[in-house]
């Protein structure tokens, strides 16, 4: 494919757009990860919301 | 199961859970077919092949401000209904509305140094679509600014209802004011201008880029959720040690 005089403009618009989608998904993959991790510390400890518990309850 | 027990945030998580990796799946898919739509797509008669950039600026244009659409329908939801995850959809639909308009700036920038000879110029449409950019910024910063996430969504709330009234200034730029960039050539009155050679692969990527949308918007409000339990456990931790 030949993608003429502009080829540096077209690649660099593609970049921008890969980068900035990797960005969001990077952010929301690792914040899961973190507040996963952070929710299974309080339930290591103990910790539970009120309605956690009555989820439990009535399992 | 009914629509109004989607009120309910820990059964909304349960859907989210089941229906993520079929929206990522499709979305991928969605990408793989209007990618290579895209690369096959011919050269146009005056963009040449800058055209190709016209695969990510226009989805990108529309996701930004179908994300700020969305926050105000939410908006609503916060001050109308007081519906338990409109204010989740709003704080989780802001960021990835902000990243999308500054993939709309970019690309948009990029394809018109080769074209119009500039990256910017002070045009009614690409001004109104820079104050969306910098909207989503203040919506951003106001939500990390008040520590009560109810208050922070009341306010959020009003400031983008109030900011709303760009939308429209955005769609309809073109038309009012005498601008560089040029009038609508997709969604129109009287059809689209565009040769489907080139049609095609852009709604494929339209839809395809909606599917991103609605990926990354459901993880992040599943997110917004986990986020919330933690700071009322972090409350309830703190009232423990304090004996109250």
């Amino acid at each position: 494919m030949n993608l003429g005089p502009h080829v540096g403009f077209i690649v660099s618009s593609y970049v921008a757009a890969i980068a900035i989608v990797a960005g969001l998904v990077i952010w929301i993959v690792f914040e899961r990860w973190h507040l996963t991790r952070v929710l299974d510390e309080f339930e290591a400890q103990g910790i539970r919301r009120r309605s956690g518990r009555a989820q439990e309850d009535n399992a | 199961m009914r629509l109004t027990d989607l009120a309910n945030p820990s059964r909304f998580v349960a859907l989210t859970d089941r229906v993520l990796p079929w929206l990522a799946v499709a979305t991928l898919l969605a990408f793989a077919f209007g990618i290579s739509q895209a690369y096959f797509a011919p050269d146009d008669y005056q963009q040449g092949a800058t055209v190709k950039i016209m695969f990510i600026h226009v989805p990108a244009a529309w996701l930004g401000t179908f994300a700020w659409v969305l926050m105000s329908i939410a908006g609503l939801g916060t001050l109308v209904w007081r519906h338990p995850l409109a204010d989740v959809a709003a704080k989780a639909a802001a960021p990835i509305g902000a990243a999308f308009t500054l993939m709309c700036l970019l690309t948009g920038s990029l394809w018109g140094r080769p074209m119009w000879g500039t990256y910017w110029v002070w045009d009614a449409r690409l001004t109104s679509v820079l104050v969306l950019f910098l909207m989503y910024l203040g919506v951003i910063a106001l939500w990390r600014t008040i520590d009560d996430p109810t208050r922070a969504a009341r306010v959020a709330a009003v400031l983008t209802l109030v900011g709303a009234v760009n939308i429209p200034i955005i769609k309809f730029s073109v038309d009012w004011w005498n601008t560089l960039h040029q009038p609508a050539s997709v969604l129109r009155l009287g059809g689209s201008t565009i040769h489907p050679t080139i049609l095609v692969p852009l709604i494929v990527m339209l839809v395809a880029f909606t599917l991103l949308f609605l990926t990354l918007h459901l993880a992040a409000m599943r997110n917004e959720i986990m986020r919330r339990r933690v700071r009322t456990l972090l409350i309830m931790q703190a009232d423990a040690a304090t004996g109250r």
